[in-house]
C-alpha cells in the first residue's frame, strides 16, 4: 500500500505569512507520513503542525508519534498550538535528541512555561511521553524509522523512514559540507547513512550558492551543496526544503529552475517543497 | 537502517578538525580501530591512510617498538592511545619509537577519549608532538 508523505510546512527559520509566500507557504517545518485515521506519524513541530493538528482532530486521530529533528524554535514552536495536545483522549509520543547534559523532556518543557508561554506543561491534558534519541529504530504500522546525529548547531537528528519497499530521508537542517562531501565515503558524510540510496530525500537548501560564504557554520546548506550531498549518497529524488524566509514565491520559482538545470544525466530534477505537496512511497 | 552505519558525528567532526591541523593526529573509534589519520601523520607513519585503511589500533601500534627514554620497553597497554581507549582517560608520554624504517625517534604523544554523552564513549584522538 503506498504511503502518502504530506508537507505541512517547509519554510526555514521563521514563519513568513503574507501575499509573497502563498505558493510555497510560510509555515515552518512539519511533515506527515500517513498511517490511517487511528494514528499519525509526524516529523517536526514547526508552525505547520498547527494546521495538521486541526486536521487530526477532524479525523479523530488519538495516537500521534512525533519525531523532532532538534529543538530550534522553528521546529518546535507549533507544538504549543497543536490542537490534539489539548484533548485528554490523545496520546502523544515525542522523540528527539537529548543534549549532552539534559533530557529531551526537560529541554522541551522550557518552551512550555512562563515567560515563554502562559501555561505550564502540567496543564496539558493529553498524555505525553518523551523518548530520547538516538536509540533503537521505531517500528510500527509496517514502518521503521531510524535516526542519526547530523551536522547542525546543537544536537540534531536526521531521520530515515523505511516502508519495506522504499525509503525517505528527512534532513531539513543540515550542513554536511562542513565535514566534507565530495571526497568522503557515505559512512564519513554527515547524514550519509540516513540518506544513502533513499528513494526520496527532503534536504535543507536554505541558501543560494553565492550567499553561502557569508553563512558558513550557520547550519544550513546551499542548493549546490544539497545536490552534491544527494549525489554522494546515491539518492533517488531530491526535494529542496527549509526555504530562506526572505525568499518570495517568485524567487523560489526562479531558484527551482536554477536547481533543475544542475541535474545531471539520468538524475531526476530536484523540486522545491511546497506546503500541501504530497509524495507517495511504495 | 539497512545502509552502512554512519560514523558517529563526533568522529566525523574530529576527522574534519584533524584534516585541518599540521600536527600529526590519529583517530580511533570505540572498537579500537584506527579509522583516520591526517596528512601530517603520514610523515610519522610513513604511509598514506588510504593505503592502510581501517585497522585495529593494536595492529598499528605493534609496528612500532616503543621504549622509555631510559631504554626500557613500554608495553602496549601503557602507551597513551591504549590508555585512552582502555581506561577512558587522557594520557601523555614522551618516549622513543623505532618505526618501520628502522629509525629511532623521540616523540611526545597525547591521547584523550571522546565522549558524546557522559556514558557514551565514541573513540579517541591521538596527537604526536614533534620536537
Amino acid at each position: 500500500m503506498p504511503r502518502q508523505v504530506k508537507i505541512w510546512g517547509c519554510r526555514g527559520s521563521v514563519p513568513t505569512p503574507g501575499s509573497d509566500t502563498v505558493a510555497f507557504g510560510g509555515n515552518t517545518s512539519c511533515v506527515e507520513i500517513a498511517l490511517g485515521d487511528d494514528a499519525a506519524l509526524v516529523l517536526d513541530a514547526g508552525t505547520g503542525i498547527r494546521e495538521l493538528g486541526f486536521d487530526l482532530v477532524r479525523r479523530g486521530t488519538q495516537q500521534i508519534y512525533l519525531f523532532l529533528t532538534h529543538l530550534h524554535l522553528d521546529h518546535l514552536e507549533g507544538l504549543r498550538f497543536f490542537a490534539p495536545l489539548w484533548n485528554p483522549e490523545v496520546t502523544l509520543d515525542i522523540w528527539g535528541p537529548r543534549s549532552p547534559v539534559a533530557s529531551l523532556r526537560s529541554r522541551i518543557l522550557r518552551a512550555f512555561s512562563p515567560p515563554l508561554f502562559p501555561l505550564d506543561f502540567r496543564d496539558v491534558p493529553a498524555e505525553v511521553r518523551f523518548h530520547d534519541l538516538p536509540g533503537q529504530p521505531w517500528e510500527s504500522h509496517g514502518l521503521s524509522l531510524g535516526a542519526e546525529l547530523v551536522l547542525h548547531p546543537g544536537p540534531t537528528l536526521g531521520y530515515r523512514l523505511e516502508t519495506g519497499a522504499s525509503s525517505l530521508a528527512y534532513l531539513p537542517d543540515h550542513e554536511p559540507v562542513l565535514a566534507g562531501i565530495a571526497d568522503r565515503s557515505p559512512d564519513w558524510i554527515s547524514g550519509g547513512a540516513v540518506a544513502s540510496g533513499a528513494d526520496l530525500v527532503l534536504h535543507d537548501s536554505q541558501y543560494l550558492d553565492e550567499e553561502y560564504d557569508a553563512k558558513i557554520g550557520w547550519g544550513h546548506s546551499s542548493v549546490g551543496d544539497a545536490i552534491a550531498f544527494y549525489r554522494a549518497v546515491g539518492a533517488g529524488r531530491l526535494v529542496l526544503f527549509h526555504h530562506e524566509p526572505q525568499r518570495s514565491d517568485r524567487e523560489l520559482d526562479s531558484l527551482e529552475a536554477r536547481a533543475q538545470m544542475l541535474a545531471g544525466p539520468g538524475e531526476v530534477p530536484p523540486v522545491l517543497a511546497r506546503e500541501g505537496m504530497v509524495f507517495e512511497l511504495d | 537502517m539497512d545502509t552502512q552505519r554512519q560514523k558517529h558525528l563526533v568522529l566525523i567532526l574530529a576527522r574534519e578538525f584533524a584534516s585541518n591541523l599540521s600536527t600529526p593526529t590519529l583517530i580511533a573509534d570505540e572498537r579500537g580501530y584506527l579509522v583516520f589519520y591526517n596528512e601530517a601523520a603520514e610523515d610519522v607513519v610513513g604511509r598514506r591512510f588510504g593505503e592502510v585503511g581501517e585497522v585495529p589500533l593494536d595492529d598499528w601500534l605493534g609496528a612500532f617498538d616503543a621504549k622509555t627514554l631510559a631504554g626500557e620497553t613500554i608495553p602496549p597497554e601503557e602507551r597513551p592511545a591504549r590508555v585512552a581507549l582502555d581506561q577512558h582517560r587522557a594520557s601523555h608520554l614522551r618516549y622513543v619509537v623505532t618505526s618501520t624504517d628502522g629509525l629511532e625517534r623521540e616523540i611526545e604523544v597525547t591521547a584523550f577519549p571522546l565522549f558524546a554523552h557522559t556514558e557514551e564513549f565514541v573513540g579517541v584522538v591521538v596527537i604526536f608532538w614533534r620536537s
